[in-house]
């Protein structure tokens, strides 16, 4: 029999094998990533400056360990350079591997400004960017970063914690817009500040340029600010190249059905890369709900994956929260009530449903009572 | 006995589980030991299983 081919050692292509070999032990199963193939858990990169960590300190395990415990094979440095669907072959820097089954884990990259100066941006997807972010601080003081995303707040906290003096730009009128109202955003926004964190919302940065040591960022209103380092953390776009050119569909992700599967028969896909049923989800719950019903399904039981409500919440321990992020297309209105820090602000589409929500503070004990009013993703 | 709670630490999220207070909201009375908490139980921030959670020193 033809292996599994996963293609991928994140959390979902590590989280799937893990959940197969709970039932089956003996299918033969490799796994290929370009990277090192550490296992790490990704949301931990943004919580571990304030943790005293570097890049060794947050791996668990490394590639032979991870093959050794899961009784498989991984190669490392292996990046997949495409896909041939009808010979059932992938081709790779290392040679060709034939599958029987193929699991597409990609994930996301990292999307750059397109301004002036991009090639001195850091990102910090994985845990190489992490070590080479790491070192590029050492003794630095300066951090610019741009995005006021999860990800750029999130690691705006962090470094903030750390004791580095934060910058953060981005066009948006107030923090985390794509996923709560701006009384929430502005109430995380002030935890930041009092961390010394200085916000500039409302402004794009056009430019960076060397200047000395470090870099000068211009704004759209011609102010120039200095940094020693600067970390984009803009946006993610979901990796659809391969699977593209191998004529599996894609929308802004990988297509797949409630099985998981691709439009091609025997390839699947889950994780940050993977659309399923329409939702494109970049969150580890999801993906861990997508690992257990696949591998159910590659061990022989076809079974269909179903999402229920799925909080995230944003790793700023100054100001605890959680947010039901609310569909694009969704239409309705906020209903917000605040007491200082402590915000309830409940999204209630035209037919009264609550379609989504964002708390603060004292109001995050009130997520279970929430949770139990909204309707599943994918019932 | 109080002392003798532990905490523990989802190696995924960083959600921590406090013995001395459980998971009410989860369904998991105050004082439940770690061992004590359901195997198949997950971790409400990650989903991530009882497996993946290791102890964090208080
Ligand atoms: C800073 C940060 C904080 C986060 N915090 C949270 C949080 O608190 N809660 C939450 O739920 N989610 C969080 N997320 C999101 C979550 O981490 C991701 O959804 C998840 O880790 C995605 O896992 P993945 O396996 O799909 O992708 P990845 O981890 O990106 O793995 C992709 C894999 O594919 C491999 N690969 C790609 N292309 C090729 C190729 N051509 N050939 C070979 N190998 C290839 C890579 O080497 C890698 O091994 C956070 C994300 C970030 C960046």
């Amino acid at each position: 029999m033809l292996p599994i081919v996963i293609v991928g050692t994140g959390l979902a292509g590590y989280n799937l094998v893990k959940e197969l070999r709970k039932t089956d032990t003996s299918s033969q199963v490799i796994m290929l990533t370009q990277d090192d193939g550490r296992q790490y858990s990704k949301p931990m990169l943004s919580t571990g400056f304030s943790k005293g960590k570097d890049d060794t300190g947050l791996a668990m395990a490394d590639a032979a360990a991870m093959a050794e415990q899961l009784n498989m094979e991984v190669r490392t440095h292996c990046r997949v350079e495409s896909i041939d669907t009808s010979a059932r072959v992938v081709h790779t820097s290392l040679g060709e591997i034939a599958y029987g089954k193929l699991v597409l884990a990609l994930g996301a990259a990292p999307v750059l400004p397109p301004i002036a100066g991009k090639e001195h941006l850091q990102v910090i997807n994985d845990l190489q960017d992490y070590a080479r972010f790491h070192a590029a601080v050492q003794g630095k003081q300066k951090i610019l970063i741009l995005g006021a995303g999860l990800v750029g707040t999130e690691y705006a906290h962090d470094l903030a914690s750390a004791g580095y003096q934060v910058t953060l730009v981005a066009p948006d009128q107030h923090l985390l817009s794509r996923l709560m109202p701006a009384p929430a955003g502005d109430a995380i926004a002030a935890a930041l500040q009092t961390l010394g964190v200085s916000l500039h919302l409302g402004q794009a940065v056009t430019a960076v340029a060397k200047a000395g040591k470090g870099f000068a960022a211009t704004l759209q209103d011609g102010s120039e600010l200095q940094a020693d380092v600067v970390l984009s953390a803009v946006g993610l776009k979901p990796r659809t190249e391969l699977a593209m050119a191998a004529g599996i569909e894609c929308g802004r992700a990988i297509k797949v059905n409630r099985l998981l599967q691709t439009n091609v028969q025997d390839v699947y896909a889950l994780g940050d890369c993977a659309e399923v049923d329409g939702l494109n989800l970049l969150y580890v719950l999801p993906l861990m709900t997508c690992a257990r019903t696949l591998a159910k399904t590659l061990a022989g039981t076809p079974s269909q994956v179903s999402y229920g409500v799925m909080p995230v919440m944003v790793k700023t321990p100054t100001l605890a929260n959680v947010v039901c992020p609310v569909a694009a297309d969704m239409q309705g209105e906020w209903q917000i009530e605040q007491s200082g820090s402590d915000i309830k602000a409940r999204f209630i589409d035209i037919n009264g449903q609550l379609q989504g929500y964002a708390l603060t503070g004292a109001c995050t004990a009130e997520k279970m009572a929430l949770n139990g009013q909204m309707p599943p993703l994918l019932a | 006995m109080a002392n003798e709670f532990r905490k523990w630490q989802c190696i995924v999220c960083g959600w921590i589980y406090d013995e001395a207070t459980g998971a009410p909201e989860e369904g998991i009375a105050p004082g439940t030991l770690w061992g004590d908490v359901p195997a198949d139980w997950v971790c409400p921030d990650c989903g991530v299983g009882k497996d993946d959670f290791e102890m964090i020193e208080i």
